[in-house]
């Protein structure tokens, strides 16, 4: 269902991080066109 | 959610076809997943950034949640999630989550 679909990643410094996000969003068939981590607090 | 991000965010939406995109979060409390996850769709509640006021309803998920989790490669999120996961609140996330997307919704 995310196949083809334009990732935006907005991952947390203390909980999971942009990268490892994307590792998994790209398994999913999707493209990561962006991907941060922020501090959410 | 941080100002920049939202600014990026917001010339994704008027680039891309906001159909074919998605956004994942990863924050590790339920209520700033929460604030994220309204942010990109019915606008920054904050009125603070660029997306104050801007009703994006990009389709948003946290990575924990079971739509994310049983469709990506199970071990690449073994290696890459499963130890963040032990340690977050991954119903609280979910519940949130779902309640945000509803009253969105609505």
């Amino acid at each position: 269902m995310f196949t083809g679909k334009k990732a935006i990643i907005i991952g947390d410094r203390d909980g999971i991080p942009g990268p490892a996000i994307a590792e998994v969003i790209k398994t999913m068939g999707a493209e990561v066109i962006f991907a941060s981590t922020e501090c959410f607090v | 959610m941080d100002l920049e991000i939202q600014k990026r965010v917001k010339e994704f939406a008027e680039s891309e076809d906001k159909d074919n995109l998605i956004v994942i979060l990863g924050g590790a409390e339920a209520e700033a997943a929460g604030l994220a996850a309204e942010t990109v769709l019915s606008g920054d509640p904050t009125f603070a950034g660029p997306l104050a006021g801007v009703a994006l309803n990009l389709p948003v998920y946290h990575v924990v949640e079971p739509i994310i989790k049983d469709n990506c490669d199970a071990q690449v999120y073994d290696d890459q999630i499963g130890m963040m996961e032990m340690v977050l609140d991954v119903e609280a996330i979910c519940n949130e989550m779902d309640e945000i997307r509803s009253s969105c919704a609505a």
